[in-house]
């Protein structure tokens, strides 16, 4: 018998509930009398305490009961959420996550009992209502006891009927010092799991002794093939009363009775000392009398794995895999019989047609098998909300976090990545963006300053935006500090584009806080964002206008491993430019060439495009006869452009990205490497970097 | 020399050839050897990285020895081989060469440390010289071929 197997669907449960209460209750903090978001809390923090109860998790469910107290009286009127109530209920929350990412890592809740944040819940609730309550409270809801029903044997270890080799350990038990128990254990009908719940008994009782028997047996037990009691026999040195105060504890335990075995005569006078502790109507007596051997519950590991990593699945998508992969063995067997039969024209014919088939089954399964790992960027957004009000508070700032497609996707191990750069750009914008309410009213800006999280999906890239309406950027600051740490030179300084110098914040060398807090506050560790986002595949950029507030740009590749890409010629080298970021190809005659700022561009229907000369930029041997025109291809980066000054077009293909390799400097216009059709590698042109 | 067990033990190397000279790589390094194939050059590399290849689905770096250790370019020849040497799991490289020769055993007694203080640049690449019967083998001391101490800046 076994909990873990509960595990994961616990952790994954625990976590909506979570999410849930946090998101509620910041609602209420705002909307004290929402009727709805009090129900939506008190339905989570009951299904909390109830799953925690039931995977043994007894920390856990004393915590989430009290603050489910707490929410009760709130649901009927008893009390008013005040910014202190709204603090504990935050600190509660936070205790119990804490327990889960225990859980998560050990399988055991831990040894924190948050004894504080209860006596604060407690606290609350006393002086919010004028009731006491406490644990006693627990105790009387979990087991209701009073005794209403006696009818019946409740003592049904009486009936156990022992076997031989039973009966001569039960001796040689207590020849040796130790009692041998009969225990009969009633649990809660309404029990879900009663074989995770006679596991967590027996595990009670095997702290204590040996368990030598069990009615029905453990195999029995295992498959829940038993009503609401079963029997079982301890070997001992403990106490009867410290058993059965340690079954007792046990969640969902409705009674306990235990008495000394008797061998000869099970059905004596003896008088037991049967623990009528609660009630609950036994329904009906179950027969006892199957003969059985000793009998053990497997003894479990002590260190329970770390649960897996798991995305939900959609079944739908599940069902397109499943129907993609039967088409695709239908293909092959296409091409296995035009293989066997067939005349060679036919053949040919036949042989094209079945692997244009493959190709849109193989484009189609990819697809698919992406869309499976995509996962909403909403699970890593969906805590700021609350992060930034804990900020807001410590800051003693007015703030607001506004977020917009939460529901975009990303591939999951983007999103695993990707939350703590927001984080940290997120406290940045509230540190040090975020003007404290004075100085706001002074500047003619609304008290409460406002920060946005932008998420959406530009071609084959997603887009994150992180906005506030803070102090900006000051440029001159930032230009300053940088001459002076020698970072750039007086020369470089005068030259340099106002963004060029908001560019230098993602340098390691501005990283260090006081630096930081010296210049303009911005950039603690901004260099790790970016290179965390650069890792990823994505690039970052900040703007900002000084005195209305900064956005940090993030764009991120939608899919890691698998792109669309057009295949062109440098000179003879072939290279793949990724076709998200392709906006069109264009035939540009020599005499369009224009010059701004001794730099090539074109002037494309307006928009004045500047040009590339590829070849120079990958140091590729020019070809000795030119076209007549220039092919170039138009890519983009937001609202940037650029032309791509390529000698040839190869045509659209489906590549496999692969890194480089150790050892070798990738430049940042490589975006990796891929293996064509023939076996020979073609580099991957990374146009972000240079646009 | 197969008798001579006095000290630590031998180790196998590999003896390739280099313009005149013949160097000895640690057997334990060595993934696989491949014949010369098409190398895709990558702009902006070091220069002694010819560029990557494809190794059963895989793209792996090739450095040429003979540029990292200041010789005349590689020449491309029939006898031209890729070893692929394996310093840390997921991160293999290749390294040219103009030939491989054989397999040897030189037991620790039989190599003579270099002297590090050198002012030959190709001293830090070498863990010492290996006689064999008559002929000197250079031991490359792999890890400070491949791992460039310049990369990291």
């Amino acid at each position: 018998m076994d909990v873990s197997q509960y595990l994961e669907i616990f952790i994954e449960e625990t976590k909506e509930h979570l999410q849930a209460l946090n998101e509620h209750i910041l609602i209420l903090e705002k909307e004290a009398d929402n009727i709805d978001t009090i129900n939506e809390i008190f339905r989570a923090a009951h299904s909390l305490k109830g799953m925690a109860g039931t995977m043994g998790f007894m920390r856990m469910q004393r915590l989430t009961h009290d603050m489910e107290n707490v929410f009760s009286e709130i649901r009927n009127g008893n009390m008013i959420v005040t910014d202190n109530l709204i603090d504990v209920l935050f600190k509660g929350i936070d205790a119990l996550e804490s327990y889960l990412s225990n859980i998560q890592e050990t399988a055991s809740e831990g040894t924190e009992d948050n004894d504080e944040i209860i006596e604060e819940l407690n606290e609350i609730l006393k002086s919010g209502t004028g009731k006491d309550s406490d644990d006693k409270k627990l105790m009387q809801e979990e087991e209701p006891h009073k005794e209403k029903d006696e009818s019946g044997i409740k003592e049904k270890y009486k009936e156990l009927v022992y076997a031989s080799h039973e009966i001569h350990a039960i001796e040689a038990a207590r020849q040796s010092g130790m009692s041998a128990y009969a225990i009969t254990v009633y649990i809660n009908e309404k029990c879900m799991l009663k074989s995770a719940r006679a596991f967590l008994i027996f595990k009670a009782a095997e702290e204590h002794g040996e368990i030598i028997k069990s009615n029905p047996d453990s195999q029995d037990i295992e498959n829940e093939e038993f009503d609401d009691n079963f029997s079982i026999v301890l070997l001992t040195k403990s106490k009867m009363e410290d058993v059965k105060k340690s079954i007792g504890n046990v969640s969902e335990v409705t009674e306990v009775y235990i008495g000394d075995v008797e061998i000869d005569e099970q059905h004596s006078d003896k008088k037991p000392e049967p623990a009528k502790e609660a009630v609950e109507a036994v329904s009906d007596l179950s027969t006892k009398n199957k003969q059985e051997e000793k009998n053990q519950p497997k003894k479990q590991a002590a260190a329970k794995p770390v649960v897996n990593r798991s995305v939900r699945v959609d079944i739908e998508k599940l069902d397109i895999l499943m129907n993609l992969v039967s088409e695709l063995i239908i293909a092959k067997n296409g091409l296995v019989s035009i293989g066997a039969h067939g005349s060679e024209g036919r053949k040919n014919d036949s042989f094209n047609e079945q692997i244009e088939y493959l190709e849109s089954i193989t484009t189609n399964l990819h697809e698919s098998v992406m869309k499976v790992r995509m996962v909403p960027i909403e699970s890593v957004v969906n805590r700021f909300p609350r992060m930034i009000r804990d900020l807001a508070k410590k800051l003693n700032k007015k703030m607001e976090l506004y977020m917009s497609g939460e529901d975009t996707e990303l591939d999951r191990t983007v999103i695993d990545e990707i939350g703590d750069p927001l984080m940290h750009l997120l406290r940045n914008a509230a540190d040090h963006g975020i003007e404290s309410g004075e100085v706001r009213v002074k500047k003619g800006k609304p008290e409460q300053g406002t920060i946005l999280l932008d998420a959406y999906q530009d071609g084959n890239n997603v887009v994150i935006e992180v906005k506030d309406d803070g102090a900006g950027i000051d440029v001159e600051k930032v230009k300053n500090k940088a001459l002076s740490k020698g970072v750039i030179t007086p020369e470089q300084a005068e030259t340099m584009a106002e963004n060029e110098i908001v560019d230098l914040l993602f340098r390691p060398s501005f990283s260090t806080a006081e630096v930081v807090s010296d210049i303009s506050g911005r950039g603690v560790g901004l260099d790790v964002v970016k290179s965390k986002i650069e890792a990823l595949g994505g690039d970052i950029e900040a703007r900002s206008v000084l005195g209305e507030g900064s956005n940090f740009i993030i764009r991120l590749p939608l899919t890691l491993a698998i792109i669309q890409a057009l295949m062109v010629e440098i000179g003879k080298e072939k290279y793949a430019i990724p076709l998200g970021s392709i906006q069109t190809i264009e035939d540009v005659d020599y005499n369009d060439i224009k010059y701004v700022q001794s730099k090539e561009v074109i002037n494309l229907r307006g928009s004045v495009i500047p040009l590339v000369r590829l070849e120079e930029v990958l140091d590729v041997e020019p070809l000795e006869e030119k076209n007549d025109s220039l092919t170039v291809v138009i890519v983009s980066k937001g609202d940037k452009q650029a032309g791509m000054v390529v000698d040839n077009l190869i045509g659209q293909q489906e590549i496999v990205i692969k890194p480089l390799g150790k050892y070798i400097n990738n430049s940042k216009m490589i975006g990796g490497a891929t293996i064509l059709g023939d076996g020979e590698v073609a580099l991957i042109l990374d146009v972000n970097a240079m646009v | 020399m197969e008798t001579n067990n006095t000290s630590s033990g031998t180790k196998q190397y590999i003896v390739v050839k280099l313009g005149g000279e013949q160097f000895g790589i640690d057997i334990n390094y060595i993934d696989n050897i491949v014949r010369m194939q098409r190398i895709t050059r990558v702009p902006k590399a070091q220069e002694y990285f010819k560029g990557v290849i494809n190794l059963r689905g895989e793209v792996l770096p090739v450095m040429s020895l003979r540029v990292k250790f200041g010789l005349d370019d590689d020449e491309i020849t029939n006898l031209t081989r890729i070893i692929i040497i394996k310093l840390e799991p997921q991160a293999a490289v290749g390294i040219l060469v103009d030939m491989v020769k054989e397999v040897i055993t030189i037991s620790d007694d039989e190599i003579e440390p270099v002297a590090q203080n050198s002012t030959d640049e190709k001293a830090m690449y070498l863990s010492g010289i290996g006689k064999y019967g008559n002929e000197l083998i250079s031991l490359l001391n792999i890890a400070g071929v491949v791992i460039d101490k310049d990369m990291d800046r």
